[in-house]
């Protein structure tokens, strides 16, 4: 037995270079994670409080949208699109039948255009208000998340007056939108456009000196200008790192290019400066919702195409026509030419598109839908590379990705 | 006709690539060619390395059964400076569909390539890590072909058996 003279007291050297190379540790976060917004799982490989390896596995939400597609003709397929971004549903719609009317090249009248960028420009400011309450939520903010609920609801209100329902609006049609505005939503739109500004400035007030927020945000989840673009990230994680590409600018749809708006652009490519992004792309929209409304067409809201939109009911009672259409496109709708086309939109998360293969039936052959959220999610693994598993949680939140986008 | 913008793209291509370039279309402003499989990594990476192809933005596969070969694989490329697309289309066949990857050449191909294997069964050679994405690891068959039934699969609940059980009989 050693004695108290001979047990050494010597320094071991301390700090973490000197400790032994630890076992690596696997550690499932998810699927049913409070942070992972969804069902996503990953398994991160930790060493201590560092992860050294993620491994997202995507796939709990995956409903068959693309299959499903198949066999649902053109029109019903709207209902499909909607519930897949479940938070922007409005811009799928869009986008859908912006693949449609490309290809089957449909005319859609001023006032249609003039009522998508409405409700698309809505369902930006209510997507990325969620995504400000949520991040903010797993980074501590609760008070946050009330606050950006709150005025996510003033839209929600302006969805169910105009389209019947809350989310899942379906409320494009091939060839135009199917309801005209109803009387008095463009003052309960101009209402929220006016109380809106105050608010982000109230939310910014809030988060965007604080200390806190900063520390948690700043210098975390570096993407650089040419690794945003090989990882082919999209939307504002694209447009954070540097890189100007916004759909409504680059590729202008809808009327865009009728519109004053600038696309703000971040300099660090780190997780505050999408923050910053998707704070500013709300003021951005606003701006967009007032120019609409102070320039809204007049005139018909569905082409009068009768081979792809019905006739308006009043005709039904008086032209054969109109009955022998309107019977055609609710039996078995209209044909596509052959042949496939890409068309894409800018939604809260970035470019999304719809590449449509049709053989010539009423049905697409094909319908592959090419999700922001998927595209924004793939470079997970080498964001977290390195990090705390406390900035794991910041660097999910600031990709806004929304799973039944990627699983589709 | 009038003579689309992308036209000296193809010229430069068919000049290059001669026979491998095997068709090209432009359907609705959508430019599309048509490589052979042996030759699509080195029309990948021209297009990438001098024509400034930088951003992949999908790939995907289109099966039909009644043709031979049977799969169109397509990836779609932009050029984010000059906002230009390229559809870049190879072919697959039975029984052993299997294309060349681009991950060599767009990184962001991953999970796109992983994603077509695994509801197309297209194989990729040289993909860094082909497993499936979507549909769990034990999953049998590709949904997105064009023989696999829609509404077919068997659902077991804890109380049932699956032997004998057709799949319509549990659809009810």
């Amino acid at each position: 037995m050693p004695s108290v003279a001979e047990t050494s007291f010597a320094q071991e050297p301390f700090g973490p270079e000197h400790e032994p190379p630890t076992e690596w540790m696997e550690l499932n976060m998810g699927p049913q994670h409070p942070s992972t917004h969804g069902v996503l799982r990953v398994r991160l490989k930790l060493d201590g409080e560092i992860v050294r390896d993620a491994d997202a596995d995507v796939g709990y939400l995956h409903t068959g949208f693309e299959k499903s597609f198949e066999d649902k003709t053109y029109t019903q397929g709207i209902t499909f699109s909607d519930r897949m971004d479940y938070l922007a549903p409005p811009i799928n719609n869009v986008g859908f039948v912006a693949a449609v009317e490309k290809l089957i090249g449909v005319e859609v009248p001023p006032r249609a255009q003039a009522i998508r960028v409405l409700m698309m420009e809505l369902a930006r400011i209510a997507s990325h208000e969620l995504w400000l309450g949520t991040a903010g939520l797993d980074l501590g903010v609760y008070s946050g998340f009330f606050y950006a609920w709150r005025d996510r609801e003033l839209v929600l209100d302006l969805n169910e007056s105009y389209s019947g329902v809350r989310m899942m609006t379906s409320f494009t049609r091939v060839g135009g939108v199917a309801w005209d505005l109803p009387e008095g939503w463009l003052d309960q739109l101009q209402r929220f456009i006016d109380v809106m500004p105050g608010r982000i400035d109230d939310f910014e007030a809030m988060l965007s000196d604080n200390p806190i927020w900063h520390q948690r945000l700043k210098g975390v989840g570096v993407l650089s200008r040419q690794a945003a673009i090989e990882a082919g990230v999209t939307g504002p994680m694209l447009r954070a790192s540097g890189v100007d590409y916004d759909v409504r600018k680059a590729f202008p749809y809808a009327g865009y290019e009728q519109y004053e708006f600038d696309v703000p652009l971040g300099t660090n490519g780190d997780c505050y400066d999408r923050y910053k992004l998707r704070v500013q792309e709300m003021r951005e929209s606003l701006k967009i919702l007032q120019q609409v409304i102070d320039s809204l067409p007049g005139g018909p809201w569905l082409t009068s195409d009768r081979k792809v939109a019905l006739p308006p009911r009043a005709e039904l009672s008086k032209s054969m026509e109109s009955v022998i259409h309107h019977f055609r496109l609710v039996s078995e709708g209209f044909k596509g030419p052959v042949g496939d086309v890409y068309a894409f939109v800018e939604s809260p998360r970035g470019e999304l598109g719809f590449y449509l293969v049709s053989d010539g039936t009423n049905k697409p052959y094909r319908m592959k839908v090419r999700p922001p959220s998927f595209c924004n999610l793939q470079p997970l693994r080498q964001l977290v590379q390195g990090v705390l598993v406390a900035d794991v949680i910041a660097i999910m939140g600031s990709m806004d990705f929304i799973l039944g986008d990627v699983d589709r | 006709m009038t003579v689309s913008a992308s036209a000296p793209l193809v010229e430069r291509l068919g000049e290059r690539f001669k026979q491998a370039l095997q068709e090209s279309s432009d359907f609705r402003g959508d430019l599309s060619i048509v490589v052979d499989p042996a030759a699509v990594v080195e029309v990948a990476r021209y297009l990438k390395d001098e024509e400034g192809f930088d951003y992949l933005l999908y790939a995907t596969a289109v099966d039909w059964p009644a043709r031979d070969p049977r799969f169109t694989v397509v990836w779609e490329v932009r050029s984010l400076a000059n906002k230009t697309r390229i559809r870049i289309k190879t072919t697959a066949t039975m029984p052993d569909p299997h294309v060349p990857s681009l991950t060599s050449v767009w990184t962001a191909a991953n999970w796109h390539e992983r994603e077509t294997w695994d509801l197309l069964g297209i194989k990729f050679d040289g993909h860094p890590d082909l497993r499936r994405l979507l549909m769990p690891d034990s999953w049998e068959g590709h949904p997105l072909r064009k023989d696999y039934v829609s509404f077919g699969e068997p659902v077991i609940f804890s109380d049932q058996k699956l032997e004998g059980l057709e799949p319509d009989a549990i659809r009810g």
